[in-house]
C-alpha cells in the first residue's frame, strides 16, 4: 500500500511538472493503481448500513429510509423502513437474481431480465445500478486525464473505458480525491458520448480503516429534477452476517 | 285469408291502442337494428384499420416476440434464413423492435422504438416521412415519426428534437438526438401510443443488430399462400400468426360488447312485447261475447285462437312497416354522419375512430325482423290459448272469465 501511495505521489508530481499531455504507459499503470485504491475504499467483504434515499421529483420530494446487509458482489438484502407505504418492503439480491417482498400484498416477486432496468421506487437508480457491485478494476481500464480542484479538494480526473462488453456504461469519468482516493464525482456516458448520469459524492468520512463518501446525489442528466440523494447514517464494514439473512426466508 | 282479414279489421278497430303498440314495437325494432349496426360498424372499422396500419394479413415473428410483453423485445430479434426470399414482391414489411427511453422536455418516457423501411407501402404508416429530414441536419439527428396520441402525451410537434436512450445488443447504453419529421393520425393506438418509428437501417446500426428483424407484417397475397395454411405454424424457426389470431382481441371485445347490446335489445323488445301481451289479455277479456258469437256461428276454437294470434302478430308486421318508414331515413342519416366518440375512447388499446359508422347488413336486418315477428307471435298466442277452454254459451253471456 505504501509503495502504491509513493508511486502515485511521484507521478502526481511528474504530472504537475510536465503537464497532462505527456502521459505515458507508466502513468496508465498509476491510474490503475488509483482505481485499485478506490476499490479498496469502496469495496468490502460485508457491509451493514442504514441509509435514506430522497427522490427529488419535478414538483415534490419524498424520502425512503432503509437498512441493508451485503456480502461482496453476490448477496444483498435491503429492508425499507419508511415511509409507512414502503415500510417492510424487502429486496434480496442473490447473484444476478432479485426478489422483492411487499408486505401489503404479502407476496414475493422475482425481478429478472429487463425489469432490472426499471427505476427503484421512482428514483434515478435502476435495480441494475444497485446490483452492479463489480470492482471498477474488473470492468474498466483507467487513464489519468487531468488534475483539478473540486469543492476545494485536489482531485485526479480519470477516464474509465470498459474492457468488458456486458457493461451499461462504456465510458466513465471520475474525479478522485487525490489524498483519500475516494470519488467525488462520477459521470457515466453513452456510447455516443452523451452524458447520461452524474453522481456527486460528499461528506467523505473515515469509517474503520477506509474513507467512504456518506452522501451521494444521483442525477439522470437527460431528465429535469433534482436527482436522488442517498445518505448513509451508519456503516459497518466486514462484520459477521448470519447466513439466513441472504435467504428467501428472510424476506417475510 | 278470411282469418287474416278478420284479424286485420279487428286490429284496426282498436284504433289508437293498436298504433301505440305498433309505435313502441317499431322503436324497439329500429333500436335493435341500430345497436347491432353500430357494433358491426365498429368491428369492421377496427379490423380494416388494424390490418391497414399494423398487422397486415398475417405476421411472421421471431419465436421470442410477444407483443404484450415489452420485456421480450430485447431478445426477440434475429436474421431469418428466408429473409431475401420473403422480401421479394413487396408483400412483407420487416420491423425491428426494441425498448428505449425518450426525454421530451426533460421528462422521461418509456417508449418502444420501432424500425421500418421508409420505402414500404404495404402498411398505411407514412414511413416515407422518415426521408423528409432537411439536408442540413441529415446525419446529425435521427428522423422519427410518431402518432398523434404519442405527440399529445409528450407535448411534441413536427420538427421537435429530443434525446432518446436505448441499449444496444450487448446491453450498453447509447443515446442520440431524434427529430420528429411527422406526426400521423391513425385509429390504431397500437402503432401510436408510446412508440417512435425510425428508419430500419438506422435502428439496426445504433443497436448493433445488423440485418436483424423482430417481425414481418405480411400482405394479403403472401399471407394467403403456402407454406402456411392459415393456421398458427412455424416457418424456418419463426412463428406465423394468421389474420384470425391477430384479430382475436377485436373479436373478443366485440363478443363482450355484443352481450351488452343483447341485454339492451332484450329489454326494449320485452317492453314492446309486454304491451302486445297486455292488449291480448284485455282483448280476450272484453271480447268474450264476440268469441262466443264466432263459435256459435261455427268457427272452430283453433280458428278463433288463430284470429286472435294473428291479431297480435300483425302488430309486428305493422311495426316493421312503420319502423321502415321512419327508421330508414334516421339510420341512413346516422350512417352518413357517424356517431362521434369522446377523445379518450381509444385508450383501451383497440382501434376506434373519431366516429363509428354503423353498418346494417341484410342478414342482421332479416334476423331482427324474424326475431320481432316470432316473439310477437308467441306473446300473442299465449293469452289466446284460454279461448280453447271456453264454452260458447257462457262466452256469449260474457261470464266466462
Amino acid at each position: 500500500m505504501r509503495t502504491n501511495m509513493k508511486t502515485i505521489i511521484i507521478t502526481l508530481t511528474l504530472l504537475s511538472i510536465t503537464g497532462i499531455h505527456s502521459l505515458t504507459a507508466q502513468e496508465d499503470t498509476v491510474a490503475e493503481t488509483i482505481l485499485e485504491q478506490v476499490d479498496r475504499n469502496l469495496s468490502a467483504q460485508t457491509r451493514i448500513f442504514e441509509s435514506s434515499m430522497t427522490i427529488h421529483g419535478r414538483r415534490t420530494s419524498r424520502t425512503v429510509t432503509s437498512k441493508s446487509w451485503s456480502r461482496g458482489e453476490s448477496a444483498a438484502l435491503t429492508e425499507y423502513r419508511s415511509p409507512a407505504s414502503e415500510a417492510g418492503t424487502k429486496m434480496l439480491k442473490l447473484e444476478d437474481q432479485l426478489w422483492i417482498y411487499t408486505p401489503l400484498a404479502d407476496r414475493t416477486i422475482q425481478i429478472s431480465g429487463h425489469m432490472l432496468r426499471q427505476s427503484v421506487m421512482g428514483s434515478d437508480l435502476s435495480y441494475e445500478d444497485m446490483m452492479d457491485d463489480r470492482k471498477l478494476t474488473e470492468v474498466y481500464s483507467a487513464e489519468v486525464i487531468a488534475q483539478d480542484t473540486l469543492r476545494d479538494t485536489r482531485v485526479l480526473v480519470l477516464q474509465l473505458t470498459a474492457r468488458l462488453t456486458d457493461v451499461a456504461y462504456p465510458t466513465q469519468k471520475m474525479w478522485i480525491d487525490a489524498e483519500k482516493f475516494v470519488p467525488l464525482r462520477q459521470e457515466m456516458y453513452a456510447r455516443s458520448g452523451q452524458l447520461l448520469k452524474r453522481i456527486d459524492l460528499f461528506d467523505v468520512k473515515r469509517i474503520q480503516d477506509r474513507w467512504f463518501p456518506t452522501r451521494m446525489i444521483y442525477k439522470d442528466m437527460l431528465k429535469t429534477g433534482g436527482g436522488t440523494e442517498f445518505s448513509i447514517s451508519s456503516m459497518v464494514f466486514d462484520a459477521q452476517i448470519p447466513e439466513y439473512i441472504f435467504s428467501k426466508a428472510s424476506l417475510r | 285469408m278470411l282469418t287474416f282479414k278478420l284479424s286485420f279489421k279487428n286490429l284496426m278497430g282498436n284504433g289508437k291502442r293498436t298504433w301505440l303498440n305498433v309505435s313502441v314495437l317499431s322503436i324497439a325494432f329500429v333500436a335493435i337494428v341500430f345497436f347491432n349496426g353500430l357494433l358491426d360498424g365498429w368491428n369492421k372499422q377496427a379490423k380494416t384499420d388494424t390490418i391497414a396500419w399494423e398487422t397486415g394479413y398475417g405476421r411472421l415473428s421471431h419465436p421470442l416476440y410477444d407483443p404484450y410483453d415489452p420485456y421480450t423485445f430485447s431478445d426477440a430479434h434475429g436474421i431469418p434464413g428466408f429473409q431475401k426470399e420473403i422480401l421479394v414482391g413487396g408483400q412483407a414489411v420487416p420491423v425491428l423492435v426494441t425498448q428505449a427511453s425518450a426525454y421530451p422536455n426533460g421528462r422521461l418516457i418509456n417508449i418502444v422504438l420501432k424500425g421500418i423501411d421508409p420505402a414500404q407501402s404495404l402498411l398505411e404508416l407514412p414511413s416515407r416521412w422518415l426521408d423528409s429530414l432537411p439536408e442540413e441536419i441529415r446525419g446529425t439527428t435521427i428522423p422519427a415519426i410518431i402518432g398523434q396520441r404519442m405527440a399529445r402525451s409528450a407535448g411534441l410537434k413536427t420538427g421537435d428534437r429530443m434525446v432518446i436512450r436505448w441499449r444496444d445488443v450487448n446491453g450498453i447504453f447509447d443515446a442520440r438526438e431524434v427529430t420528429v419529421t411527422g406526426i400521423f393520425k391513425t385509429n390504431v393506438p397500437t402503432v401510436d401510443v408510446k412508440q417512435f418509428w425510425i428508419p430500419l437501417e438506422t435502428l439496426r446500426e445504433i443497436t448493433g443488430m445488423y440485418g436483424e428483424i423482430t417481425y414481418f407484417a405480411l400482405g394479403e397475397e403472401l399471407a394467403g399462400s403456402s407454406p402456411w395454411t392459415g393456421n398458427e405454424a412455424w416457418y424456418g424457426g419463426w412463428f406465423y400468426t394468421p389474420l384470425d389470431t391477430l384479430m382475436k382481441d377485436i373479436e373478443t371485445l366485440m363478443e363482450a360488447k355484443k352481450g351488452g347490446t343483447m341485454i339492451i335489445s332484450f329489454l326494449l323488445l320485452c317492453i314492446a312485447l309486454l304491451a302486445i301481451f297486455d292488449t291480448q289479455v284485455l282483448s280476450i277479456f272484453r271480447r268474450q261475447k264476440e268469441i262466443g258469437t264466432y263459435m256459435a256461428l261455427g268457427m272452430t276454437r283453433v280458428k278463433v285462437i288463430t284470429v286472435f294470434t294473428i291479431e297480435g302478430a300483425i302488430h309486428a308486421l305493422l311495426a316493421i312497416l312503420l319502423g321502415t318508414l321512419w327508421g330508414v331515413p334516421v339510420l341512413a342519416w346516422i350512417h352518413y354522419a357517424g356517431i362521434p366518440l369522446p377523445e379518450m375512447s381509444d385508450q383501451a388499446g383497440l382501434a376506434i375512430g373519431e366516429k363509428i359508422i354503423p353498418v346494417y347488413s341484410m342478414t342482421m336486418i332479416l334476423a331482427t325482423v324474424l326475431l320481432v315477428v316470432i316473439t310477437s307471435f308467441i306473446v300473442s298466442y299465449i293469452p289466446a290459448r284460454k279461448i280453447a277452454k271456453m264454452q260458447p254459451t257462457r262466452a256469449l253471456k260474457g261470464k266466462l272469465l
